[in-house]
């Protein structure tokens, strides 16, 4: 059993030898790998326009574009597009980022093209119809209704704004209320001409399909695409650490329960501490049920059914954070344990046990995580994305093996200064007491 | 057939399905107690009982077990629904025999420590105040209380606040020990494994705990309302929310599957996939009722595979310069047109291509295929599953015709508004 699943292993496994990566001359790079049990294919990338670009007035323009892509076309409608797809039980999304556009969609491996075609469609000729653009702005107003009742959102979002000041990271990529009415059909397809462009375009494809026929077809869809205006991705600027601990407070009256986020920005994906932080971690709130801070605020003090730790990554310095949904009147006692785990984090090296089971979890669980299409595709947008190497997947055992606790320690210490954190908080009005608010 | 489905001695069943594309083994522990298994005054013991599950027997105490799986790279949850609760650990082949052991252990040892599970009681209360958050879940909590008057759908799995406030130790042990017998559970297994091995493993585990007596059931048909009823929850946000929930057939009812169609056609395929994901419903004929014209901003259905019959709900989400009463005269237009005229055959063969698109999705991953190995047996069988293309390829536009008449009717309905404090 040992030998056989040893083989299989190496096959689970994305690497040199099996993924195709090929850069067309007008500049996207196609990855594909074929899985010869999957009956259907996932197609993933990202274009490299994002909310970065997005006027402070015009806030959300990235994202209310990379949905309008699918509202209408020069050759098809909304009703059309969908029809395409949802007949044939396919999918196809697009999703505005900070640096990129996202694109997923998936279909059974014989309606590979009909995916393409749109995906080249929408990409290259969106109509930005007035009445499918009006009907989405009512979409995204509720959303963004929704979003302020919403305790976990709205937290988030306080501390991205503590955090991130002056930085384009403090900026909400679905904008306000305000800044998504200002936005016209003409600032979309303005945006659209400038910034959608083949240069730095990723494309993905994993599934039952030969990957020379998957670079072929990307090939016919999107090989003739050309956009000269395509400016440079912009540099972000310097991200500047708080000089004293700062905590904030939104009100949400009538709701049950709170949400804390505390912590600053966290390395880049790219970044050489990067697998230390993400072994320090998966320690600090991941590992079994959430590591320590699970452990300290749920499973010691009964305070809240979540209580977790989450590391951003990313091209720029995303967020290093904890997380936790809380009773109101037990807000200051789940934020005193959360900074004393974080304090004991930055003094104190992990424990062996504590390195070892973090280890073993990461490398473990990875084949997990390539199980699925969808998992492979993320995994080799990862790969590209961050210039990881086609075998790092393979490397990935020898890479977490080789983080020591205290690398963790430094690491921890480099960005989780204690003094220097932030506490955002959103929830209901609170009463002098502990009592529970309906 | 290319799984094994037997019998242990002390009537545990058990499902074995071999997989071999990935080194992976998924490993699901069903039990057949539910939200539907609660009188009142207990409700959400089950929900209750399965957090308990995490909180140590003596051979792994308390916090012990997720961490271990965690250390082979295991993935793993429990969840609890109206009709069971399930355990489940997907983990790397070599390693599944810890999910073995620790399930066989915890099926009959667990400890339910006094001061966990008083420490477990503020969690829940934390994770039901986490969803009081939601409008949807108030809205839902209040609807369902209408939509039965005694059976325990009538309650959230999560339980009420009082319960959860009043319930003691003995109580939730006395339900553990009631359904957490081997005769009242499933073992279901998919992956990279020899079936006869598997098989042998099992019985030394699972085989020596004894049967218990067969669980008694407190659930009592209950017929569905004779007019409609109506529920307006007011509570904090701009969103107005639009529910109408219909009686809804078993799922081993042979309605069960034309009214899946009639679903599909009305509000967009539903995911036979727990973990596969889905597909957007943008040319469902409410997407085009609703949305396209600018009275809801989204719209959704819900068919659930019940041992009851349960509820049908379509909910819309009301565009912010709607009104309730905008979304509820076409949404009744629109149900009474496919009550009117059979839906073109096109229209079915579409569902069906969907449903073979999501059913493609869904083999992808071990985890899911576990799932339905188990998932079916809770209601029916696992040929249930085997048979779901083949059953709705047989359906006819007569066949949704008609059960659009039959369980659609607006005297059937529970009519749910939630009516937010911004809106004057």
């Amino acid at each position: 059993m040992a030998t056989k699943t040893k083989t299989l292993n190496t096959q689970a496994i994305p690497g040199t030898d099996d993924v195709t990566r090929v850069q067309l001359p007008n500049g996207i790079v196609v990855l594909a790998r074929e899985n010869p049990h999957s009956l259907s294919v996932t197609v993933r990338g990202y274009l490299e326009a994002g909310s970065l670009f997005d006027p402070q007035e015009k806030l959300g323009l990235a994202d209310f574009a990379a949905d309008a892509l699918m509202r209408g076309t020069a050759q098809r409608d909304f009703k059309a597009i969908y029809d395409t797809l949802e007949s044939i039980g396919a999918s196809l999304g697009y999703n505005g980022g900070t640096h990129t556009t996202g694109f997923g969609g998936r279909a059974l491996s014989e309606d590979l093209n009909l995916i393409l075609d749109l995906l080249a469609e929408t990409l290259r000729q969106p109509a930005f119809p007035k009445p499918a653009i009006e009907r989405l702005r009512a979409q995204f107003l509720t959303g963004l209704a929704l979003r302020s009742q919403d305790t976990k959102e709205m937290a988030g979002m306080t501390f991205d704004e503590m955090v991130y000041r002056g930085h384009p990271y403090s900026r909400p990529e679905d904008g306000f209320p305000e800044t998504i009415n200002a936005i016209t059909a003409e600032d979309l397809a303005a945006y659209h001409k400038k910034h959608f462009g083949p240069r730095g375009m990723i494309v993905v494809i994993v599934g039952g399909i030969d990957p020379q026929e998957a670079v072929d077809q990307v090939s016919a869809a999107l090989g003739d695409w050309h956009n000269p205006e395509q400016p440079n991705p912009l540099e972000l600027p310097e991200w500047l650490p708080l000089k004293t601990r700062a905590s904030k407070r939104v009100e949400i009256p009538g709701l049950s329960q709170s949400d804390l986020v505390i912590g600053t920005a966290g390395p880049p994906r790219a970044a050489k501490d990067y697998m230390a932080a993400a072994i320090g971690n998966s320690v600090l709130g991941q590992f079994g049920l959430m590591g320590r801070v699970g452990d300290a605020v749920r499973e010691r003090a009964g305070l809240a059914y979540y209580a977790y730790s989450s590391l951003g990554g990313g091209i720029g310095p995303g967020a290093w954070t904890v997380q936790a949904g809380v009773n109101p009147a037990n807000e200051e006692q789940a934020a005193e344990l959360i900074f004393a785990e974080i304090q004991r984090f930055v003094d104190e090296p992990v424990s062996e046990e504590e390195i070892s089971d973090s280890q073993s979890n990461a490398i473990g669980s990875m084949p997990l995580s390539l199980e699925s299409n969808g998992g492979v595709a993320q995994a080799l947008i990862n790969i590209e994305r961050h210039e990881l190497g086609l075998d790092y997947y393979r490397n990935y055992p020898t890479l977490v093996k080789a983080v020591t606790r205290e690398q963790i320690r430094e690491t921890a210490a480099r960005y989780l200064q204690p003094d220097k954190l932030a506490l955002a908080a959103a929830g209901p009005t609170r009463a002098a007491g502990p009592t529970r608010k309906d | 057939m290319d799984y094994l489905r037997t019998q242990l001695s002390n009537g545990m069943q058990v499902l074995l399905k071999e997989i071999h594309t990935a080194p992976i083994i998924s490993h699901w522990l069903w039990l057949r107690v539910g939200s539907r298994d609660e009188p009142k005054g207990f409700t959400g013991a089950s929900h209750w009982v399965e957090h308990m599950q995490f909180k140590g027997t003596k051979q792994f105490p308390s916090g012990q077990l997720d961490k271990d799986i965690s250390r082979d790279g295991g993935f793993w949850n429990a969840m609890t629904y109206i009709d069971w609760t399930t355990y489940f650990e997907t983990m790397p082949a070599p390693k599944i025999d810890l999910a073995l052991r620790l399930e066989a252990d915890r099926m009959a040892n667990s400890l339910f420590e006094p001061e966990e599970v008083a420490s477990e009681r503020t969690v829940i209360i934390s994770e039901r105040q986490g969803n009081e958050n939601s409008p949807l879940f108030k809205l839902d909590e209040d609807m369902q209380a209408v939509a039965f008057e005694s059976h325990p759908y009538g309650h959230e799995v999560i339980g009420e606040m009082g319960d959860l406030e009043t319930m003691s130790r003995a109580d939730l042990y006395q339900h553990y020990k009631h359904f957490y017998v081997p005769n009242n559970a499933v073992l279901a297994m998919a992956g990279d494994f020899d079936t006869q091995k598997m098989l042998t493993r099992v019985e030394e585990l699972f085989g020596q705990i004894p049967a218990g007596e067969q669980p008694a059931r407190i659930a009592q048909d209950e017929a569905p309302p004779e007019e409609e009823r109506h529920v307006e929850t007011k509570g904090p946000g701009e969103t107005i929310f639009v529910r109408a929930a219909y009686r809804a057939p078993r799922a081993n009812h042979p309605d069960f599957f034309p009214l899946t169609v009639l679903d599909s056609l009305l509000t967009g395929p539903s995911s036979v996939n727990l973990f596969g994901g889905g597909i957007s419903n943008k040319t469902s004929r409410l997407y085009d009722r609703l949305v396209e014209t600018e009275k809801a901003v989204s719209v959704g259905g819900g068919l659930q595979a019940t041992i009851d019959p349960f509820l049908y709900a379509i909910t819309a989400t009301v565009h912010p310069q709607r009104k309730a009463e905008d979304v509820i005269a076409p949404l009744d237009e629109e149900i009474a047109r496919i009550q009117e005229a059979p839906p073109q055959p096109a229209e079915l063969a579409r569902a069906v291509k969907q449903a073979q698109a999501l059913f493609a999705y869904g083999s992808e991953s071990i985890t899911n295929q576990a799932f339905w190995l188990g998932f079916a047996e809770m209601f029916d069988t696992y040929a249930w599953f085997e048979r779901y293309l083949e059953r709705l390829e047989a359906v006819t536009p007569a066949d949704v015709q008609r059960v659009a008449q039959a369980y659609l009717r607006p005297e059937q309905r529970v009519l749910g508004i939630y009516v937010p404090d911004g809106v004057v």
